[in-house]
């Protein structure tokens, strides 16, 4: 009996069907898949990507060289040097992140006296050849320029439960 | 008196009756909050953060400024203390800027500290603050009003310590303001203190400011390279780069302080100067090379010299900063090579009394001792700039009552009350002491200097006469120094010796002198410093030496490294007449880069470690002498550290017997010249040393310089007395020609009220004289 139903079965493609039927049915379900790029999931506004430099709205850097960042990182990827600009005031020279070191913990946004080294929730970016995964003070500043109107909603989204 | 038992938080102890319970306190480990307090100053009692709980007292009462009574218990702890410690410190924040990350003293603030220790997390206080505004004190310090919190250390060091009343307090209240109050910069060759004394970051360093953080700091202990006292310093560095030196406690040297030069020298290490690769000569050009072709080239050179000339043309000249192991080194190569032409005495031009020089020129008593002085002699000597820690105590001795004298060539406004004083020309310097000596011999009422210095040295129950600098390159110095001796011999005082470089005293044991050696069966006499250049040689071998500045005679030296054939030069930095004449430069590292020993005026043997990254390819100077040994195949050449050649110098002192001091009486009475064979009108030339440019490294380093220019204006200048300017119709900043032999220069006038009338002062050690000779030679002066 048992051989007589898998020989018919074998004739009539009954396991091929059974897998249309699966396929069928997401065939007509809604769509999960993402067009990554062009489409995206969302983030939650604490998500902890690239770091970013910001800028105060008159376009003066926010750092202040107080290296309570480079002091905090746990995994010593910042590096900073220092010195009084011709102003007077105390700013960078050097302000390096080495995102192989980096282990997005966050640390450096939580310790930043006034708000300047953040992790923006922006995730995609690659490094092609040895040496771009420092992130140097000019790199880190474009970023910021380029990400703040991102930044800035996500702090203002995150302000709530602070 | 007896002590008295008093009770701190519990704890049962003694104490002194005259103590302050802060001290005892301290004493045994109970920590009291203060921000005024600071043991080497007077008691100002005005920040009110030590307040502590005594039994029986209705208030809190201040810890600093409350004497200890027998029985007397204190609670430091208590709640009604650290209620005092809290609103205290609530009223200090209340001014203070909470700006914490953009100020320099972040993380090693006292403010900040006790605010975490004994303040509370919040403030009632939501006015505005107070801001005041700053001031510019000089190159060397920084300062950001706002945050001063009134604890006025910074005044009483001044006052008490330093001698200058620089900074003071304006204004009552809230309008209380630390200022200068006429702005200038800071005078003080130890102003640098006030930053370690300052709690908050209202004086911070300028040439550190920004730059490193205090946790980022590693804090190596070394020894100051710049006078013979060998302050104790702890060099801080970050990634192998020398971030900054500020003092390290030794209560027989240094204390708690520093001078400016030892601080802020460290400048220097980083000048565009430094030399980074051997560089070698082909034909007219430099050729950077490795550590092994130079060395090659260096061996071949003075084996030609020594192959066509003999050993006796071979000269080794060596800073008196070097090391102990460096002139150890140098020496031993040298007297390998068959000659002892070897010296460090670079700006002395007077050895005839040498071979009566005891083992080292020292202190002949322990550095603190100077504190109990009750009569002091200078000779000679800027004792304030030349070596700024022993004046700290000849202050605190005068302010005891003890009567400091000078005999000198300027007149120097010291820090101390200066009880006698003889300010002569130098070719009048020897007949001003042989008149002393003369009235030790009789005794004589009349009202004279000579007569006071005289009797004030003899009444003084500790006295002591101290040479300086000026005396040592004095043209006539062994005379100096046997009237000096003699004069102490005589009235029972203590000769002591304050050389120039930070190892003078090293030098000498190492055998860094042409007549002795540390081992006395091998000396055979060499020519010393003066002659090696005066006589030029066919080869020189130079350990940080800059010819035009370091030298006594920069013309004769110049002179001599134009007739070499082959001048090897062991050097930290490029020079330019070093680049002219000399063959080879072996870089060799700073006292920050190597280990190695200072041996000070006292006879102290100060090691140390280096601690900072070598600079390009910078070696230590004694690996780069060892391997030249090995180089040149000689035995006993295989030290592994520097530990060894210190342990090699010490063996030949180790009992010390040959150690012998000036008042063994290896001086006899001198002839005491009855005439001088100057003519009336002669002038001769006060060759005095800034003190900011007496070596390569404090040449080099900018904010020392900067501070220079202000406190001694402009360098590049002939100074006379208004009067000798009168004689000779001259006007001040009218450009004259000074001549000297067959050197001339053309040196603007300034007026100065310090020089005596038949003597100019033109400083040596700078590239704007070094092309005139001898230092302290006589001088003719022409009109341009």
């Amino acid at each position: 009996m048992k051989r007589l139903i898998n020989y018919i079965k074998t004739f009539s493609l009954w396991d091929l069907l059974v897998g249309l039927q699966l396929t069928g049915r997401y065939f007509f379900r809604n769509k999960v898949t993402i067009q990554y790029p062009e489409e995206k999931t969302p983030t939650s506004p604490r998500f902890r990507g690239i770091h970013a430099l910001r800028r105060y709205p008159n376009g003066e850097e926010r750092c202040i060289a107080c290296k309570l960042c480079e002091a905090v990182c746990p995994a010593l990827a910042i590096t900073i040097e220092a010195e009084p600009r011709i102003d007077g005031s105390r700013r960078t020279t050097l302000y390096e992140v080495d995102l192989f070191k980096c282990v997005y913990c966050g640390f450096c946004e939580e310790s930043c006296p006034v708000d300047s080294i953040v992790l923006t929730s922006f995730a995609d970016y690659h490094v092609e050849n040895r040496g771009e995964n420092i992130l140097t003070k000019e790199k880190l500043l474009a970023i910021g320029d380029k990400y703040e109107p991102l930044i800035a909603a996500d702090r203002t989204e995150d302000a709530r439960y602070r | 008196m007896t002590d008295i038992e008093i009770e701190i938080d519990g704890k049962k102890l003694q104490a002194n009756p005259n103590a302050m319970v802060i001290q005892v306190a301290d004493e045994a480990g109970i920590y009291i909050p203060r921000f005024c307090y600071h043991k080497q100053l007077s008691v100002a009692a005005n920040c009110r953060m030590c307040l502590v709980e005594v039994e029986k007292s209705p208030k809190p009462l201040p810890a600093c400024a409350t004497p200890v009574m027998p029985g007397m218990k204190v609670f430091t702890r208590s709640p009604k203390a650290i209620a005092a410690q809290r609103a205290v410190m609530e009223f200090l924040l209340i001014n203070h800027p909470l700006d914490c990350p953009i100020c320099d003293q972040g993380g090693e603030c006292e403010l900040q500290d006790l605010s975490m220790g004994y303040g509370s997390a919040e403030s009632y206080y939501c006015e505005g603050k107070r801001s005041v505004k700053d001031q510019d004190i000089g190159p060397l310090i920084q300062t950001d009003m706002t945050r001063c919190i009134q604890c006025t250390r910074c005044v009483r060091f001044g006052e008490e310590i330093a001698g200058f009343r620089e900074l003071g307090a304006t204004g009552r209240g809230e309008d209380m303001e630390i200022t200068t109050y006429v702005p200038h910069a800071m005078r003080s060759e130890v102003s640098g203190n006030i930053i370690d004394l300052c709690p908050v970051g209202a004086l911070t360093s300028k040439p550190f400011r920004f730059t490193a953080r205090a946790w980022e700091l590693i804090q190596n202990p070394s020894i100051a390279p710049h006078d013979c006292l060998g302050s104790n310093i702890n060099v801080h560095t970050r990634w192998g780069k020398v971030m900054r030196a500020v003092p390290r406690e030794n209560v027989a040297i240094n204390q708690n302080w520093l001078s400016d030069r030892d601080r802020y020298s460290y400048e220097g290490l980083y000048h565009a100067d430094r030399l980074e690769k051997p560089l070698i000569r082909r034909g007219e050009s430099w050729e950077e090379t490795d550590w092994q072709t130079a060395l090659d080239f260096t061996i071949q050179g003075l084996q030609q010299v020594l192959k066509s000339h003999g050993a006796e043309q071979l000269a080794a000249l060596a800073s008196p900063n070097s090391t102990l192991e460096e002139f150890y080194l140098l020496q031993k190569i040298m007297r390998h090579l068959g000659s002892s032409n070897i010296d460090h005495r670079l700006r002395q031009v007077d050895f005839s009394d040498q071979d009566n020089m005891p083992s080292f020129p020292g202190l002949n008593m322990p550095l603190a001792d100077l504190d109990e002085c009750d009569a002091i002699l200078l000779l000679g000597s800027n004792l304030q700039k030349e070596q700024p820690m022993a004046s700290l105590r000849v202050r605190k001795a005068s302010l005891k009552g003890a009567h400091v004298m000078a005999v000198n060539m300027l007149d120097y406004s010291f820090h101390f009350k200066i009880a006698a004083k003889e300010i002569v020309a130098p070719h009048h310097f020897v007949q001003t002491l042989a008149n002393i000596a003369n009235a030790l011999k009789k005794d004589s009422d009349q009202e004279s200097v000579t007569n006071k210095i005289v009797s004030l040295l003899r009444n003084g129950k500790k006295a002591c006469v101290l040479l300086g600098a000026q005396a040592f390159n004095h043209p006539e110095a062994s005379r100096i120094r046997a009237l000096a001796a003699f004069i102490a011999q005589q009235t029972g005082a203590t000769l002591g010796f304050l050389t120039e470089g930070a190892n003078a005293a090293g030098a000498w044991l190492a055998g860094a002198v042409p007549h002795r050696v540390p081992n006395p069966s091998t000396g055979t006499l060499g020519l010393n410093a003066k002659e090696c250049w005066e006589n030029p040689r066919k080869g020189y071998l130079l350990l940080n030496v800059e010819p035009d500045l370091d030298c006594a005679n920069p013309v004769a030296s110049v002179n001599a490294l134009d007739q070499a054939e082959f001048v090897v030069s062991l050097t930290m930095f490029k020079n330019s007449v070093l680049e002219q004449y000399a063959n080879v430069l072996l870089p060799i590292s700073a006292f920050t880069e190597t280990s190695g020993t200072f041996v000070n005026a006292e006879g102290r043997w100060q090691s140390f470690k280096g601690m900072a990254n070598p600079f390009g390819d910078a070696r230590p100077g004694w690996k780069v002498l060892r391997v030249l040994g090995n180089f040149l195949e000689m035995e006993g050449f295989e030290y592994k550290s520097s530990d060894e050649i210190r342990d090699e110098v010490k063996s030949h002192y180790a009992d010390f017997s040959n150690v012998m001091s000036a008042k063994d009486g290896s001086w006899t009475e001198p002839k005491i010249p009855t005439h001088t064979d100057m003519s009336e009108n002669s002038l001769s030339r006060i060759g005095e040393i800034p003190s900011y440019s007496g070596d390569c490294l404090v040449r080099r380093a900018k904010a020392l310089q900067a501070t220079q220019t202000i406190t001694d204006g402009n360098l590049a200048s002939l100074h006379m007395h208004p009067k000798l300017a009168e004689r000779l119709n001259i006007k001040e900043t009218e450009p004259v020609i000074v001549k000297q032999q067959d050197s001339r220069a053309r040196l603007p006038v300034i007026f100065d009220h310090r020089i005596p009338e038949e003597a100019v002062l033109i400083a040596g050690g700078i590239p704007s004289t070094s092309g005139l000779s001898e230092l302290f030679g006589l001088i003719e002066i022409q009109k341009a």
